[in-house]
């Protein structure tokens, strides 16, 4: 029997989520998708629920998308964003939690500077918490809005060449979408300065190399990664303009992948840094698309952490 | 007074003693050590089945007064200290101030005094408010009871300031502790770089980052003859340094904590994830490293056996994993753990353990206790080998409850702390008749 409901209560990676469960979510979000092409583009599905979106990173494209969805679910909605500099001078993470845990939202949804503040929320909160990127752990529901968008176009995840080039170190999206990846059986090339390569990518089953020329070669997703501009002033490269020459994403790198390749940028982009405008505005580019997909991903992972096909309906 | 230990084991390796024999304390002194001594007036404690040691003696630990008494005071920190079997500690500088002068010191060895459990010995800033800049005031240190000096919670800013600090406490018969770091390999590292830190998004502290300080110090203990101890090893390499430089007469000694002798970074993911009580400096490192503290104490590489006890109060560590400070409290837990995971796997003896705790440390920083001689201060650990132990958080001595070994079993224990001939802890749990 198929599964209707995610086996936890809280999204707070990849890493806790089966293959199955997976699936389910990149299914449920095919019919959030058609929702969200309706006229009245609005179900009942979440009516009542109380859904804070807490966010302690300035954000704009996920809090948008996490914010849409909610509302085309018919949740109730808001907005906590803090800088985190307050938070050194005032309340704790765990004070913050517990106050808005006593006026019993459904779900929160956390953005934080530190890896493993979900964790800590999800061990005070009774309600359901969304990882919605924590430091350079997990950013969940990127990685399955990236799935979402790859087997829309090709159809299938599985045995498909995944490149993704850019600052592997300190990125959760590539942390999220390698356990994404191969856990639905993609081959996962990943690609970076040595001095931006974590530990342990090999034991998590992807291929690492530090020539992108190999990385794309014969790729049907090439999946771009920022560069954080600030990384300059860590030493990691030596300079923006050779790593653009380096392992900047060019018409002519792109031509090595093969013919209807797919390029992916979680954005923001910085043009001309990690990839060439050419390629970010191009016919093979899909960044648009993750955008417009995951506010359907989204929708999917509410819906479902609040109970899913048992609750209600999408009808 | 005149007391009795009757029956015990006695574990005494500076004296080649390893034997069923009875220990006649006289006062604060030890009268005579012999098999079937006569009781003739004294009070008799009965210690069969348990074991007798020279006092263990802590030469690593924290007791944040003055200045965090929050987190532990020197009271609570020497109650925990009998508490876990040691009749003595030696206490770091980094209190707020500075303990880099004469002040402090005679503050901490006064509420030692009001106190009245196990012994403290202040351990002296190597530089001034340690900034790293200049030598604090070491002579003076010294005079009013500093036994070593260290900047730790940091390493010795620079090269020449570890040199000078070498040959400068060479005066003195005073250790030079080091707390081994590169602070631009650090960075803002929380976690040991590898795999485990790399998969839970924490930025890594290499292995290097240790090693490479050790190796330093090591060679410059070498080209000045003084005496480097290097603290809470956890790296590989960093033993490894160490080993070859006692290969080649240095003068370095070194100790390891038993978190880096039992935990993995592993921890950190499971079961509780981005738990705090796991976050120490040094990191708990890889199987790797684990396992060469492991060779290094059976081996005899390592010296000493020290707990980094570094107590931080619940809201301390009730944070984000990044923003929890570093550090376990660990004087109420380690004679369990050596002699659960060293002694009873057979990885070292109860003599090599005796060593470790009580004759090295003792030898190290020029102090009295380690040997049970008729004439030796009666400073004494009495142990229960076969003590079933749980560690309870709620049930520590120490104001601070930060432990990773939260439920943990062991077999071995503590059964009586003696200090200065009198019984300054005794475990309800074993029953002395």
């Amino acid at each position: 029997m198929a599964l209707t409901a995610l086996r936890q209560k809280h999204l707070l990676g990849i890493a806790d989520l089966s293959p199955d469960e997976i699936v389910l979510v990149l299914d449920t979000a095919d019919a959030m998708k058609e929702v969200g092409q309706r006229t009245i583009k609005k179900v009942p599905t979440l009516r009542g629920r109380t859904v804070i979106n807490l966010f302690f990173e300035p954000s704009t494209r996920t809090r948008t998308s996490f914010e849409i969805a909610e509302k085309r679910l018919s949740a109730d909605t808001l907005n906590v964003a803090i800088a985190s500099s307050s938070v050194v001078k005032g309340e704790t993470l765990v004070d913050t939690a517990m106050n808005l845990e006593a006026m019993s939202p459904s779900m929160i949804v956390l953005r934080h500077a530190s890896a493993g503040a979900c964790h800590l929320l999800s061990r005070i909160c009774k309600a359901s918490i969304v990882n919605a990127g924590d430091g350079m752990h997990e950013h969940p529901t990127q990685a399955l809005l990236d799935a979402f968008t790859i087997r829309e176009r090709k159809g299938r995840l599985a045995g498909l060449k995944v490149a993704i080039v850019g600052d592997l170190l300190h990125s959760r999206v590539l942390r999220s979408n390698v356990l994404l990846l191969t856990k639905l059986g993609a081959e996962v090339w990943v690609c970076a300065p040595a001095t931006l390569i974590p530990p342990g990518l090999p034991q998590m089953g992807v291929r690492v190399t530090t020539r992108v020329d190999e990385a794309v070669a014969g790729a049907d997703v090439i999946m771009m990664l920022r560069i954080q501009l600030e990384r300059m002033q860590g030493g990691f490269f030596p300079s923006l303009r050779e790593y653009f020459t380096t392992f900047g994403m060019t018409e002519a790198r792109v031509a090595r992948a093969k013919p209807d390749v797919i390029i992916m940028h979680p954005g923001p982009i910085n043009r001309g840094v990690e990839i060439a405008s050419e390629v970010a505005d191009g016919a093979h580019s899909v960044i648009l698309d993750q955008v417009a997909n995951g506010v359907a991903v989204r929708m999917a992972v509410l819906y479902l952490l609040a109970g899913g096909a048992d609750n209600e309906t999408v009808a | 007074m005149k007391r009795l230990l009757k029956g015990g084991r006695v574990v005494d390796p500076a004296n080649g003693r390893d034997g069923i024999f009875d220990v006649l304390i006289d006062g604060d002194r030890i009268a005579e050590v012999g098999a079937s001594l006569s009781a003739d007036g004294a009070e008799v404690m009965p210690v069969a089945g348990l074991v007798i040691c020279p006092g263990f003696i802590d030469m690593h630990v924290h007791l944040r007064e003055p200045g965090q008494e929050h987190k532990e005071t020197v009271a609570t920190g020497t109650a925990a200290a009998v508490a876990g079997g040691f009749t003595a500690v030696a206490c770091m500088p980094n209190t707020r101030p500075v303990n880099d002068n004469a002040g402090v010191t005679q503050l901490i060895l006064q509420k030692a005094a009001d106190a009245n459990l196990a012994r403290v010995y202040p351990i002296g800033a190597v530089s001034r408010g340690q900034k790293g800049e200049e030598l604090a005031d070491i002579a003076e240190l010294k005079a009013a009871g500093c036994v070593a000096v260290t900047d730790d919670g940091l390493p010795v800013a620079t090269a020449i300031l570890a040199r000078r600090a070498l040959e400068y406490t060479s005066m003195f018969d005073m250790p030079m502790i080091e707390h081994c770091e590169d602070p631009s390999l650090k960075g803002d590292g929380v976690a040991h770089e590898g795999p485990v830190a790399a998969s839970l998004g924490l930025r890594g502290i290499p292995g290097a980052a240790e090693a490479i300080t050790a190796g330093r110090d090591i060679l410059l203990a070498e080209m000045t003859g003084g005496h480097v101890h290097i603290a809470h090893m956890s790296a590989w390499t960093t033993i490894e340094a160490v080993r070859q430089g006692k290969s080649r007469g240095v003068k370095v000694t070194c100790e390891v904590c038993p978190h880096h002798f039992t935990l993995t970074d592993d921890m950190l993911a499971a079961p509780i994830a981005y738990d705090t009580n796991t976050k120490m400096n040094p990191p708990l490192r890889a199987a790797r490293d684990r396992d060469a503290m492991i060779a290094g104490i059976a081996d005899g590489t390592v010296d000493a056996i020290a707990t980094d006890h570094a107590p931080h109060h619940y809201d301390e560590k009730n944070v984000e994993f990044d923003r929890a400070p570093f550090g376990i409290v660990g004087l109420e837990t380690a004679v369990s753990i050596t002699l659960d995971r060293l002694v009873h796997t057979g990885v070292i003896t109860l003599s090599r353990m005796v060593e470790l705790m009580s004759v090295n440390p003792s030898r190290i920083l020029h102090v009295p206790g380690g040997s049970l001689a008729a004439g030796a201060v009666a400073d004494i650990t009495i142990l229960a080998p076969d003590l079933q132990v749980t560690i309870d958080k709620t049930r520590l001595v120490s104001k601070s409850k930060n432990t990773p070994y939260h439920g943990w079993s062991f077999t071995g224990g503590v059964a009586a702390t003696i200090v200065g001939g009198r019984t300054v802890y005794s475990n309800p749990a074993v029953k002395l008749t």
